[in-house]
């Protein structure tokens, strides 16, 4: 079969547990593809002869009872894997190899998915192009020079040009939703606590959390069931009992009430993420749901609170890469000297800048004035959604406030880059739960993304939702191969 | 310096000052793994042989709260009568070191799981109440050894990530011998509910010592520095006389005294200056946001209080109403579990007709001075307290003497022996038979008889010689009594 890797996982799982295609089949198909697609730069480490090594060994005695059985998927590099270096797109990391597995990973390889190799990332997730991956940008494939979206950039990349069937990203601020929205793939980032953070390089503990992305959004609901458990070893996981996603996947959403949030009328929005939104608004009422206007009215203050909060907590979290234990360590005169200069040389240009907003807005004088600030904020953030969820069963907003932009184009403007986290950003401030599907393209060709955002645990609502529009967009991305020659 | 009705005072010229002392105790907490973490937490084990991926902070790697932990802060807090915080935050304090892998240790600042309280120290003077700011449970760093090697500095973690209890002071103490007693006071009660071994050698109790000093009198505090680390009660009391003389100094100069932290120089008996208020760090603390808000129930709380055992205040009470004791002799047998222990299993096993002021006085005299000269604490005592009670009975009994009491003791502490074997073995059983011991005397007096008239005719002091010439010839084991008596008959 010559189109294997056009082939959506459930469709791979179909095929691989009726025995119409092999592991060993499948899993050499996306190496292959993989192989040709190194402009994209989607990959940091390949694990290609070991997968297939897994693949035979999954042939020769197939446990077909498995969610994902011999199914090749190469996952985002900020997801500790043991024994395979994971580097979260840093230099610091450059030479870390893990002796541990993160429960996410682990889950997938339970259910019989082989590690295809870890995906290129915005160092350390910090970024909304993947430009400031240690290992270089990632070519999108939907367009040469084409920013695929940040931080999950080599996964959204990987996703939409077909190098693995599905993926797992990471989502602090937006950066599974945005990759996915500029690539024309589905992208979910679950309630805080569903997915466990223990063995994930941490950003942002408080924002952090995993998600699926991939081509439809059956795919995703079942990576979804997969990834969600409860983990003891991460003290913020939630014990709460988790649906069979794809299973009970249904596109009946009749009698829902969607809201629709003004606030998200942001100055400057182009004319055609609002015709979106608005073909959005019909899809919901055309899937026999109605659309309820709703306000959020503190939504203008997230970004900022985000801005102050996540790089807060970065400063604390990324402290551990000092050169003493394990990574990258430049010479230095003595221990100071020494720190000074692998940081310094060890991390990137907005992974220090992060650091350094961090660092000030916890500083002694300051703390009240930003970082107690920024978490009432997040509060009064958390209680417009408590609010609005009295009202409606979920809300629909645009995914981001552009289409994908050239690479270098935002480099030199990091306040332009940071509004591209607007849509996104308030999700990850209330712990909830967004799912982003793509619905549409600009003037372009450029694909555009809707948002669901569920109220919390309720990833099975906003996936159905996601589903039932789905069905109604019948979305074709556009995927040239330009890149493979 | 004058100690005045024990006041402890520095005396200068016209002036005389108070010393202000609070003191923050760092008490490791008795548990077999850290804090956050399922390592061990064994002394003297090999280096960095006691480390998890969490510990060594590796990437992706999240703290867990070990409840056993949270249980021992609860019942510290509760010995130290203190409130017990149903709600506390994990914090983290900011800041790099090459033992400190996180980048930053897990504290409770402003929400700590322990509130005020109080302890009552036992002072010469009377009794004095000591108020407790607050306990909080933190981790604790590994430890740098830079004398290994010329030009590299070592790091041992297996320190790293094991669970403290810092027990804040409010600025009660005023002099040395205070912080002696607190220092001995807390040792004690954490013994009894044995949440820290108090093992100041080991590392397992230190403080950071806060001094200042006032003219007496004075209702304001004087400027403090704050000495680190000290791991001895010595060279607390040490460091408190050095600094607050420093200090006094510097007021009599007419210089001023700069808020400042300072370590102590053991060896040149200093302190000297560590970072001023300028250089201390900003550790930038905030909530841990790996970690919940750690929440305690009433029940959680009242069933840790139905765990608590008899704690030294109430122990002494007791055993000066049960025992007749004085307030002298409960405190030495209270102000340690296990001599507490080892009096009460004496007390149990000397039965119905039972001496127990002479038990104490053996405990505290032959007892201690013999584990002393050992350098043996109580609970490794050669004789038991079985064994030791039997031969209390021996005395009060009449079967031995004192002075043979002592031999006995003095074989028993070499082999845990039953006194009553030594006794039957060695035929040193008291010799109370006043025909045998008349028939003794006779033959003294018959063979001095000069003596004896010298003795008739007013030479009285002679009488300690029959005394002695008649335990020598029954080999000691006559009833001194009974010779006493019979002596007077026949003189």
């Amino acid at each position: 079969m010559s189109d294997i890797t056009k082939q959506s996982l459930t469709e791979l799982v179909e095929n691989v547990k009726n025995k119409k295609l092999s592991s060993t089949d499948v899993t050499k198909a996306f190496i292959d593809r993989s192989e040709k697609s190194e402009e994209l730069n989607a990959y940091i480490t390949n694990n290609f002869t070991s997968a297939l090594d897994k693949a035979k060994k999954f042939d020769q005695k197939p446990n077909l009872d498995l969610k994902l059985p011999g199914i090749p998927m190469a996952v985002k590099d900020l997801f500790c894997t043991k024994n395979i270096k994971t580097t979260a797109g840093s230099k610091i990391l450059n030479n870390f190899v893990p002796t541990y597995e993160s429960t996410v990973t682990e889950n997938i390889w339970n259910e019989g998915a082989i590690l295809l190799g870890k995906l290129n990332c915005d160092e350390f997730a910090m970024g909304s192009s993947n430009e400031t991956s240690f290992f270089g940008n990632v070519q999108s494939p939907i367009d040469k020079n084409l920013v695929p979206g940040g931080s999950s950039g080599g996964s959204a990349s990987a996703v939409a040009g077909q190098l693995t069937p599905v993926t797992i990203g990471t989502d602090t601020g937006g950066s599974i939703r945005q990759p996915a929205s500029f690539t024309g793939i589905v992208g979910l980032k679950p309630t805080y606590g569903s997915c466990s953070r223990y063995g994930i390089v941490a950003f942002a503990s408080s924002l952090d959390q995993a998600g699926p992305m991939a081509q439809n959004v059956k795919d995703c609901a079942l990576l979804h069931e997969v990834i969600s458990s409860y983990d003891p070893k991460d003290s913020t996981s939630i014990d709460f009992k988790r649906n069979h996603y794809s299973k009970e996947l249904t596109n009946n959403i009749k009698g829902k009430k969607i809201g629709i949030p003004k606030e998200y009328r942001v100055d400057g929005m182009p004319k055609e993420i609002e015709d979106l939104w608005k073909k959005g608004i019909q899809y919901i009422k055309d899937c026999g749901a109605e659309t309820v206007d709703i306000s959020l009215p503190n939504t203008s203050y997230a970004l900022p609170a985000y801005y102050i909060v996540a790089p807060a907590e970065a400063s604390s979290n990324l402290a551990r890469y000092d050169g003493v234990k394990y990574g990258f360590r430049a010479k230095g005169k003595n221990l100071i000297d020494m720190y000074e200069k692998t940081r310094s040389e060890g991390f990137g240009a907005e992974v220090q800048r992060r650091i350094m907003i961090g660092t000030y807005v916890l500083s002694s004088g300051y703390y009240d004035a930003y970082y107690l600030k920024a978490q009432k904020v997040r509060k009064l953030i958390k209680n417009d959604f408590d609010e609005a969820y009295k009202k409606v069963d979920a809300i629909l907003t645009p995914s981001t406030p552009s289409s994908a932009f050239k690479i270098g184009e935002k480099t030199n403007d990091p306040v332009s880059m940071y509004l591209n986290d607007i849509f996104t950003v308030p999700v990850n401030l209330a712990g909830l739960p967004g799912i982003s599907i793509p619905a549409g393209h600009d003037s372009k060709g450029y694909p555009l993304g809707l948002q669901i955002i569920g109220k919390a645990f309720d990833e099975q609502n906003i996936l159905n939702i996601a589903y039932a529009m789905e069905e109604k967009i019948n979305f074709k991305n556009k995927i040239t191969d330009w890149w493979i020659k | 310096m004058s100690k005045k009705n024990s006041e402890y005072l520095i005396n200068r010229k016209d002036n005389q000052y108070e010393v202000v002392i609070g003191l923050e105790v760092h008490a490791q907490v008795l548990s077999e793994s850290k804090l956050f973490s399922t390592s061990a937490t064994k002394f003297g084990a090999e280096p960095n042989t006691q480390v998890s991926l969490v510990d060594a902070a590796f990437p992706g790697m999240l703290p867990v709260i070990n409840e056993f932990c949270v249980k021992q802060a609860i019942k510290t807090g509760i010995g130290l009568n203190a409130r017990i915080n149903k709600r506390s935050v994990f914090d983290r304090k900011n800041y790099f070191y090459a033992d400190l892998p996180q980048g930053y240790q897990i504290s409770q600042f402003k929400n700590p799981i322990v509130g005020e309280g109080k302890v009552i120290l036992d002072m010469p003077n009377g009794q004095k109440e000591v108020g407790i700011e607050r306990l909080h449970l933190e981790q604790d760093a590994g430890k740098s050894i830079h004398d290994l090697d010329p030009q590299n500095t070592f790091v041992d973690l297996n320190r790293s990530g094991v669970a403290l209890m810092e027990i804040v002071s409010k600025p009660d103490l005023r002099s040395p011998d205070e912080v002696n007693v607190y220092i001995k006071k807390l040792r004690s009660i954490m013994r009894y509910l044995g949440t820290c071994d108090g093992n100041m050698q080991e590392g397992s109790l230190r403080a950071d010592v806060n001094v200042s000093v006032r003219p007496k009198g004075s209702k304001e505090f004087g400027t403090r520095c704050e000495i680190k680390n000290v791991n001895s009660i010595k060279f607390m009391q040490m460091a408190i006389e050095y600094e607050a003389n420093r200090q006094v100094n510097l007021i009599e100069e007419g210089k001023t005294i700069d808020q400042e932290t300072r370590l102590f120089d053991t060896k040149k008996n200093e302190t000297r200056s560590m970072r001023s208020k300028e250089d201390a760090h900003d550790y930038r603390y905030f909530p841990d946001p790996d970690l919940l808000p750690l929440e305690v129930s009433e029940k959680f709380i009242e069933e840790l209080k139905n765990d608590i055992p008899e704690l030294p205040d109430d122990k002494k009470k007791r055993f000066i109403e049960e025992f007749k004791l004085s307030s002298y002799e409960a405190n030495i047998l209270v102000s340690d579990i296990d001599t507490s222990k080892y009096f009460e299993e004496v007390v149990a096993k000397m039965g119905k007709n039972k001496d127990i002021k002479l038990a104490v006085n053996w405990i505290t005299g032959e007892l201690f001075a013999a584990l002393n000269s050992k350098g043996l604490e109580i609970s490794q005592s050669p004789v038991s307290a079985k064994n030791f009670a039997i031969l209390i009975n021996l005395i009060k009994n009449g079967t031995i003497s004192g002075k043979i009491a002592k031999t006995v003791f003095e074989l028993m502490i070499d082999g845990d022996k039953d006194p009553q074997k030594i006794v039957e073995e060695k035929g040193l059983k008291q010799q109370s038979d006043p025909k045998a011991i008349e028939a003794l005397i006779d033959k003294i007096i018959s063979s001095n008889r000069e003596k004896a008239i010298e003795y008739k005719q007013g030479k009285e002091k002679l009488f300690g010689f029959f005394v002695g010439q008649a335990m020598k010839a029954s080999g000691g084991k006559a009833n001194p009594q009974l010779i006493n008596e019979i002596l007077k008959k026949k003189l």
